[in-house]
């Protein structure tokens, strides 16, 4: 049994791969039945039955799954004829307006963060307030850190850092150990490229927005829109949304507001097709920058990871090219954000954050986490309802904030 | 759903299981461990400190106790103290005794609320209910056509009017009452806690449509903030209890457990797929067992009573233990199976899986060319699998879209099987032939199971009460 035991769990955590001989299959059954066998229900009952039937059926699913695995033949590629694609156009896009409308003046982040901050400086108040380093010093910085969501590991391992600064005698009182934090931290953020790339040449760039579900994609879009050009070039919005119900409507909304047309497909249509038809659009009509929405879906769901592949992939099947694919998080998001980034970049190569809410009292500390333990960079940062409340990322602003000076 | 809390804090209660006795040193040691798991899982800094204190108050008295295998205590009171803080009793829904009963959904933005309002009229119809959708949410855009179009999808009218939420709010309730709707759900639009203005609007909506229940809508990938969020609403709203939504990822479920333990409100829905139906009550009892690796055997078993036929169960379970399992009886179960859920689900759900297959990434889909071939088959073969040659290979083949060469694995690997399963059930049989409501006896009474029998073992109670009557296929020793 032993013996059976170690096969599942290999087998499976090969993800059931070629290698697999036939004459082991039915050790597989050995998991699932061991398990009835300690199971003990009301003997009185029929109960065990379904333990019995679930196990087997399950024993048996598995047993030919491999196989069934290898012979999977991969997604087509070629976007489906547009389904019912239909363009709201609400006001003409002249080339003219390119310069018209300059980038927001971007107001301090220190500024927009000052809720957060003063959280988190009473958390550190305490901490500048005592004469010398103590335990109890370590424990609070420890608290306040985690507290703004960073996580324990990357937690212990700035204070680790910091604790042989303080043997050392290099750092003597509390005021230049939060010094010295707030030091080591915008250290680690340094030099990330944060612009926001799109193509030299003529032809559309594409930005291509991901992230699990209500954190904010189409809001992001909306603002970026509202400014109807970004960084001085045109924009036109692909609904690629097609699940959540009135998404397109509320991408058109936003779309209608600013002026910026909007392409949109059938609900449950085939998002990759939606944004193929809007970056053809884009093209045509000489729109230098494809903003694509896309549905929220959880990381953990892997056939909907594998249309957002697609997705990206199809996007550049025409003229245009994806220059960013931006994860949208949410800074309430706690250290389920690590995983997401890291599943999200698997599917589809993300080149940026996107940290929304981050006027609430949440600190969005994992984007810290994810871009010093991924190398991802966080590039923009949403800190309001309004229009201009999507600012750019300023990595010391941001750690002061965390900080609290 | 909470695995990674549940796979360390397994790992944590496998070592303790395996030590006779404790020093004080192994405490500190998995009280270390307990806190990192849980902080990890995204629970509240503050209720890590609380919690780890009690359980090591627990720990450090089992040290010194002789009369009961010490480990097995500190697991009981992680056990004990997981289920204190998930909230004890399944969250009860009343209704008004003037209806329409209302019930008014909070939240921050992004949370869930639209979704989990449809979800939750889906529910009450369920429970016969007639329930009425008002949207008041006029904040977002499109929020409104959203809950239309939900509520569309599952039959439930919807009220909205462009107006002041807190008059659409009110209407909506003289709505319902007009068209004797007895139970009223109202969507607000998300709102930062932060906020006064926003906080003080949703406050006159609750003050105005009185309702019976308040739910928070939290989503479970939150960090440290959701008690911060909770606590605030609750000042405002007075929350009777929380909904925690997008649990089907693999978010680890910290919040669920820091909310409960800073404003005493139970989480009283899970909302747990996509679809509209993916949404339950929250049994915290259950959920313990969850977390500590025990499954669910509970909720399993609740649901297979639902897709399965009772007769055609129990008859094709006698057929799969005498190795006379037809590719007929598994299509069949397979189809009830699915019925569950998806696979993982299921998986994760039973009792002592092993780790790797809980996690194993199952796609119901991989089992669709399995599905054709044996559709693609006669009655006779399939009752008969010997009898399928090579031309009638051929012909299942191109019947089902597949290769003779996936034909021949499928019949191989189904014989091996069947053989494997009577030899196991034949086994059972002669060894135990009382059943002793353990059909896998023979299995069971070996001892070295290992990790599986490891997993179980040292749960204090992984059937929160169902058969209490003795595990027929434990070793000595355990409880």
């Amino acid at each position: 049994m032993v013996e059976a035991d170690r096969w599942s769990a290999s087998l499976v955590q090969r993800n059931v791969s070629a290698e697999f001989p036939t004459n082991k299959v039915g050790f597989l059954i050995a998991a699932p039945l061991a398990t009835g066998s300690v199971v003990s229900v009301d003997s009185s009952g029929s109960q065990w039955i379904y333990l019995i039937l679930i196990a087997g059926v399950i024993a048996f699913g598995l047993g030919v799954l491999w196989w069934s695995k290898r012979s999977s033949s991969p997604l087509s590629e070629t976007p489906s004829p547009a389904r019912s694609v239909e363009t709201s156009t609400a006001v003409e896009t002249e080339p003219e307006e390119i310069s018209a409308a300059p980038e927001p003046e971007p107001r301090g982040m220190r500024e927009r963060l000052g809720r957060a901050r003063a959280a988190l400086g009473g958390a550190l108040g305490s901490v500048l307030g005592r004469s010398a380093i103590d335990a109890d010093t370590w424990d609070e910085l420890e608290e306040a850190l985690l507290l703004a969501d960073i996580g324990i590991a990357v937690t212990t391992d700035l204070l680790d850092a910091l604790r042989s600064a303080v043997e050392s005698g290099e750092i003597a009182d509390p005021e230049s150990l939060v010094v010295a934090l707030r030091d080591e931290m915008t250290r680690r953020l340094d030099g990330a490229d944060r612009t926001l790339a799109r193509r030299d040449d003529s032809g559309p760039s594409i930005w291509l927005f991901v992230g699990v579900n209500g954190v904010g994609k189409t809001t992001t879009i909306g603002k970026l829109a509202s400014r109807k050009t970004v960084g001085g070039v045109s924009t036109l919005l692909a609904a690629g949304d097609t699940f959540r119900a009135a998404a397109a409507e509320q991408l058109t909304m936003w779309g209608e507001r600013a002026g910026v047309e909007v392409v949109r497909g059938s609900e449950g249509g085939d998002p990759s097709s939606v944004v193929y038809d809007a970056v053809e659009r884009a093209a045509a009509r000489g729109i230098d920058l494809v903003l694509a929405d896309t549905a929220g879906r959880l990381h953990t769901k892997s056939n909907l990871m594998d249309e957002l592949s697609k997705v990206r992939r199809v996007a550049e099947k025409g003229a245009g090219v994806v220059t960013e694919t931006l994860l949208v998080i949410d800074a309430t998001t706690g250290q389920n954000g690590l995983v997401q980034a890291r599943e999200f970049r698997e599917a589809t190569d993300v080149t940026g954050v996107v940290v929304t809410k981050l006027d609430g009292s949440a600190k969005g500390g994992i984007v810290f986490a994810i871009e010093t333990e991924l190398g991802i960079p966080v590039k923009l940062i949403g800190v309001g309802e309004g229009v201009d409340d999507l600012i750019p990322f300023d990595p010391s602003e941001f750690v002061d904030a965390l900080v609290g000076r | 759903m909470f695995d990674t809390l549940s796979g360390r804090l397994e790992g944590i209660t496998r070592r303790l299981r395996s030590k006779g006795r404790l020093t004080e040193a192994d405490v500190d040691e998995v009280m270390r461990e307990i806190r990192t798991a849980l902080l990890e899982a995204d629970v509240n800094v503050a209720v890590v400190r609380a919690v780890t204190n009690r359980i090591r108050e627990h720990a450090i008295g089992a040290t010194r106790s002789k009369a009961l295998d010490p480990g097995q205590q500190v697991v009981k009171a992680v056990h004990d103290e997981l289920i204190r803080i998930l909230g004890g009793e399944t969250h009860p829904i009343t209704y008004a005794s003037k209806p329409p009963t209302v019930v008014l959904m909070a939240g921050l933005q992004g949370s869930g609320k639209t979704t989990n309002s449809a979800k939750l009229a889906s529910w009450f119809r369920a429970q016969g209910r007639q329930p009425l959708l008002v949207g008041a949410d006029l904040q977002r855009p499109a929020a409104v056509e959203q809950l239309r179009t939900l509520g569309a999808q599952i039959d439930v009218p919807v009220y909205s009017a462009p107006a002041d939420p807190v008059r659409v709010a009110a209407d909506g309730v003289d709505e319902a009452r007009r068209l004797g709707r007895d139970v009223v759900i109202v969507d607000t639009a998300g709102r930062l806690s932060i906020d006064t203005e926003m906080m003080d609007q949703v406050r006159r909506i609750s003050e105005a449509v009185h309702p019976e229940h308040t739910f928070l809508v939290i989503d479970a990938m939150t960090g440290q903030d959701a008690v911060q969020t909770a606590a605030a609403f609750h000042e405002t709203l007075a929350i009777d209890g929380v909904i925690l939504s997008k649990l089907d990822g693999d978010a680890r479920g910290g919040a669920a457990l820091s909310v409960k333990e800073v404003i005493g409100r139970p989480i009283a829905f899970a909302s747990t797929g996509e679809k509209l139906d993916a949404f339950e009550q929250f049994h915290p009892d259950r959920m313990a067992g969850r977390i500590l690796g025990m499954g669910d055997i509970l909720t399993l078993i609740e649901q297979a009573e639902q897709a399965f036929e009772a007769d055609q169960a129990e008859q094709a379970a006698a057929r799969l233990m005498e190795g006379e399992f037809t590719f007929d009886d598994f299509l069949e179960q397979m189809q009830a199976l699915k019925k569950m859920g998806p696979l993982s689900g299921v998986l994760g759900m039973m009792p002592g899986m092993p780790k790797e297959l809980k996690n194993a990434k199952i796609d119901d889909d991989d089992l669709k060319p399995v599905e054709a071939i044996i559709r693609s088959m006669t009655r006779e073969e399939r009752a008969r699998p010997q009898l399928i040659n090579g031309s009638r290979r051929t012909r299942i083949a191109t019947g089902s879209g597949t290769s003779v060469a996936e034909v021949n694995r499928l019949v191989k690997q189904f014989s091996e099987m069947q053989k494997m399963m009577k030899k196991m059930g034949g086994g059972g049989r002669k060894g135990r032939k009382g059943r002793g409501a353990n059909p896998f006896g023979a299995l069971g009474g070996q001892p070295d199971l290992g990790g599986l029998e490891d997993l179980l073992g040292g749960a204090p109670d992984p059937l929160g009460g169902i058969g209490k009557s003795g595990r027929p296929g434990l070793p000595p020793g355990f409880p």
